[in-house]
């Protein structure tokens, strides 16, 4: 007969994978702040938009690609409708790098690694880098000449630090599937990553800013 | 309202947390706000920024440079090119790993980083030619100078094609009509049939099938395009050179890739600009700054210039005006 009292052995969940997992989930965010419908008093300022229009600018950017996944890769060079939604997909990718960029740096001047964010930092380092290489690769899945170019341009990069045979930047197959698999799972992993993290330890606050404030 | 946070408290964090006593957002007191809502109307503002920018300014679509056109455009050219791929002396054909042995390639700090990448997609010059010309089943002549080619000594092979080369050289505009008499073998007749093939438009396929009915990769083809002169002036010409921020520019006056502006920005300036290993050289230079960005918040200096420079004062100038502080308190 085992000592363990009867109501400790009702509400102790058994030791499993699946409970370890649940625990991980739920402590990883502070009850309440994975969608809270309040902020802090100091969030006050035009320079917080920039993160949100980033996320928002990264949907429109897998919308219009997924629209011409459906047209197939060379879709946009034949109809008029294909080349709109390319363009579409560039201006997207133009405005997402343009407040991804403004994003950082407000982030930079806020000193936003403070209070154990430096991951936080990290992962939206990362998801930047992450977009570079998933836009290079894009430009280099256009079929056309600046495909041509750049990736003639490129291969030169690329091998002289002896990955060339790997990432072959001469290889539009190749390109077109990290461009639309590889990579953006990457960019959407880290960047689910960086918004946990950002609603585990919530906005960072002004610089000495006195506890409880 | 202040909402209790689970992460851990300062007290409890280490040496470094106790340094900083920046607390997580969920202490400070709270005001309504509506995350949903400000996403769905970012949303709604981007994806009409998105439409008026595409209608108004569309995006670039210059074709891609086809060997036909190629060799309409610049006949001259593909002739030097094929004479350098047949001689050995083409970039390609000198480049190194991972096409060939030809070269030591590219080193950072006397690492041959190249070289160590090994020699995985094996690329044979001269069959950059001779190939499209076998598959093709060319006229009698054509087939005579392969005959003659392949029987020949590979010192003979070079002899021939190196003399054709530099004879196209000194040619006029480098017309194969005016090269001087020579002992050049069956290169002529070789280049020339491949001239004809590029003219046939037939050349892209027999460089990319290599026997596959789907020829995805056109690594080849690139190779060849690459080597010759017309794919650089023609995109020199959009403003598109390596001297010219042509990696980060696309053609016609759009945007291209700003963001890489800073990688860029090694090639134009010296050493970069004039070093043999330049590439590599800016490739290890990028990762080294790319890793002081990732972890900026690690470096001392550097990490302290938000404090300092108070642009922290201009965006919570709310807060601090609603917070002043106290005599000898930091802010």
């Amino acid at each position: 007969m085992s000592s363990v009292p009867r109501a400790e052995r009702v509400h102790r969940p058994p030791d499993s994978w699946t409970n370890a997992l649940r625990e991980r989930i739920v402590s990883t965010v502070p009850p309440g702040q994975a969608l809270p419908d309040r902020q802090p008093v100091y969030v006050s300022s035009w320079i917080y938009v920039f993160g949100v229009l980033t996320l928002a600018a990264l949907t429109v950017v897998v919308a219009t690609g997924c629209v011409l996944a459906v047209g197939g890769s060379a879709w946009w060079h034949v109809s008029s409708l294909g080349h709109f939604v390319n363009s579409l997909h560039l201006w997207s990718v133009e405005l997402f790098f343009g407040f991804m960029v403004i994003h950082l740096w407000g982030k930079f001047w806020m000193a936003a690694w403070r209070g154990n964010r430096v991951l936080t930092w990290v992962t939206g380092a990362v998801a930047f880098l992450a977009s570079i290489g998933t836009a290079f690769t894009g430009y280099l899945s256009q079929s056309n000449f600046d495909s041509q170019w750049i990736s003639a341009e490129a291969k030169d990069g690329i091998n002289s630090i002896g990955v060339g045979a790997w990432f072959n930047v001469l290889n539009p197959g190749q390109m077109l599937l990290w461009h639309v698999v590889l990579l953006p799972l990457a960019v959407g992993a880290i960047t689910v990553m960086h918004v946990v993290l950002v609603r585990r330890h919530g906005v960072v606050p002004p610089i000495d800013a006195e506890d409880g404030e | 309202m202040a909402i209790p946070t689970r992460t851990r408290p300062v007290a409890q964090q280490g040496r470094r947390a106790k340094e900083d006593r920046t607390r997580d957002s969920h202490s400070f007191a709270t005001r309504p706000y509506d995350l949903v809502k400000e996403f769905v109307a970012a949303l709604i503002a981007v994806s009409l920024l998105t439409v008026g920018l595409a209608a108004i300014f569309s995006s670039p679509d210059e074709p891609a440079i086809t060997m036909a056109g190629w060799a309409e455009a610049a006949p001259n050219d593909v002739v030097a090119t094929a004479a350098a791929e047949l001689a050995g002396t083409s970039t390609s054909a000198s480049y190194g790993a991972p096409y060939n042995s030809a070269a030591e390639g590219q080193k950072v700090l006397r690492a041959p980083l190249q070289k160590w990448g090994g020699v995985r997609i094996p690329v044979d010059s001269a069959a950059l030619v001779l190939a499209p010309l076998t598959q093709a089943r060319a006229d009698a002549p054509t087939m005579a100078a392969l005959a003659t080619w392949r029987s020949a000594a590979a010192d003979t092979r070079i002899g021939w094609a190196t003399a054709y080369a530099d004879a196209l050289g000194k040619a006029p505009d480098g017309n194969p009509a005016a090269v001087a008499a020579g002992s050049y073998g069956p290169v002529p007749v070789l280049t020339r049939s491949f001239l004809d093939v590029a003219l046939s438009g037939g050349l892209e396929g027999q460089l990319t099938s290599s026997g596959n009915f789907y020829g995805g990769d056109q690594t080849r083809a690139l190779l060849l395009l690459s080597d010759g002169a017309y794919l650089e002036d023609s995109a020199r010409a959009q403003h598109l050179g390596g001297d010219q921020w042509g990696m980060m520019n696309e053609t016609g006056d759009y945007p291209g890739q700003p963001w890489m502006w800073l990688y860029t920005f090694w090639y134009q300036v010296p050493p970069f600009s004039t070093s043999e290993n330049a590439d590599a050289q800016v490739w290890a230079l990028m990762m080294v700054l790319t890793l002081g960005l990732m972890f900026l918040p690690l470096i001392p200096g550097i990490r302290d210039i938000p404090r300092l420079v108070p642009v922290h004062r201009l965006i919570w100038r709310d807060y601090y005006r609603d917070h002043p502080r106290r005599p000898g308190q930091a802010h």
